[in-house]
């Protein structure tokens, strides 16, 4: 009879532990923005792409916020990657020649699950290739992005360009074939489990502690619109960064080792951050802090 | 990349605010290089001038102290819509740069 019941008890824990992965992502990004929209009702949901700002208790922070926009910094920074956009590569063309539409409005739908190759593909991977196919030798096509800033650093002001050509585009993003839900649900592992010494989940901080302090002066801000405002400029920086150089950050903040620049567990959790902020306009670049 | 200058006027309760943002990296010479161990040399914005309509109405003295990437704003008096306003700055190595608008 114990044996049965235990039996059973196992049965129910598998169970339950599958039920989440087989939720759909629709129900899962309802469940997900309403968690903000009940958490902060005052908040209108497209500010939720400002980020932190918006959110109830962060009015210093939105006051310094707006002074920084009247001549944002991040200026210096998408005046050369504009100027990268327009200067013919070697073979005579563009950047804006690899894309849909000159590049114009299709950011809304990055990053998005390429069928042929099977992979998860973000915008600095399709400009990386941009520019190997049209035999331009930036550092950072050859560059470790993880480690030098001097490569990083024009990708993203690059894709930040490319970015800032969609302004106020609203996320949508196609999951509808079964590899992409399949990297979707990675995503969402990695932003569901704990890691790190400080033994934090992405979840811990950006959903349960959204709008609040950590350690004493580290405004966290909602998930609801994390990726919008990518690649983004903050203060701390002083620079335009990629989200990938974000979330190695976000990792070594909980003392965890941070995974390299553009790998694919990230492009995972990229996907599945930008899937949970669907609606949202972009606001790429901004500042942050 | 090469520096760039910006320049910006906004009207500000009878006073004009000019704002000036310049790339720049304001290496004060105290730094090394972590991989090399060599002293960064120093390179800094020494002067920075302001003129409206040609004549010269505010010159500042910057030094090492000042961040990178600066953003210097002047308010002015009288300044007046279709007005132009020109910064123009000099740094310890010898480069310089400068940038023009219209107060709008």
């Amino acid at each position: 009879m114990k044996r049965i019941l235990i039996l059973v008890a196992a049965i129910g824990l598998t169970g339950a532990a599958t039920a989440p992965a087989l939720a759909d992502p629709a129900s899962d990004l309802k469940q997900f923005q309403d968690f903000f929209k009940k958490k902060f009702q005052t908040v209108k949901f497209d500010d939720f792409a400002n980020g932190l700002y918006v959110l109830p208790g962060n009015e210093d922070y939105l006051e310094q916020w707006k002074a920084y926009n009247e001549f944002p910094p991040y200026e210096l920074g998408l005046a050369n990657g504009k100027k990268m956009w327009e200067t013919p590569l070697k073979s005579g063309k563009t950047f804006a020649s690899c894309f849909k539409n000159g590049g114009k409005n299709i950011a809304q739908h990055y990053p998005y699950w390429d069928q042929t190759t099977q992979k998860v593909r973000t915008a600095e991977m399709d400009l990386m290739d941009c520019a190997k196919r049209n035999e331009a030798d930036f550092k950072f096509l050859t560059a470790d992005l993880g480690k030098e800033q001097g490569a990083r650093v024009p990708l993203a002001e690059l894709t930040a360009y490319f970015y800032s050509l969609s302004k106020g585009q609203r996320i949508s993003i196609d999951l509808s074939q079964p590899g992409a839900v399949k990297a979707y649900e990675e995503g969402k592992k990695f932003w569901w489990s704990r890691r790190g010494q400080l033994n934090f989940a992405c979840a811990n901080c950006h959903m349960d502690l959204a709008g609040k302090n950590l350690g004493g002066n580290q405004p966290l801000s909602a998930a609801l619109g994390h990726t919008t405002a990518w690649p983004a400029q903050r203060l701390e920086w002083g620079r335009i960064e990629t989200i990938h150089f974000r979330y190695m950050t976000c990792n070594s903040q909980v003392r965890a080792k941070s995974l390299k620049h553009g790998s694919e567990a990230y492009n995972h959790l990229q996907l599945y951050e930008t899937y949970m902020s669907s609606g949202l306009p972009l606001s790429a670049p901004a500042m942050r802090n | 990349m090469a520096r760039q200058t910006r320049i910006r006027t906004k009207p500000q309760e009878g006073v004009t605010e000019v704002l000036v943002l310049v790339s720049h990296p304001m290496e004060t010479g105290q730094r090394t290089d972590p991989k090399t161990k060599e002293k960064i040399p120093a390179h800094f914005i020494q002067k920075m001038t302001f003129t409206l309509n040609g004549k010269e109405i505010a010159v500042a003295d910057l030094g090492i102290a000042v961040s990178k990437d600066p953003l210097v704003a002047i308010r002015v008096k009288g300044a007046k819509p279709g007005d132009k306003v020109k910064v123009a700055w000099s740094d310890n190595q010898g480069e310089s740069g400068s940038e023009e608008t219209t107060v709008g």
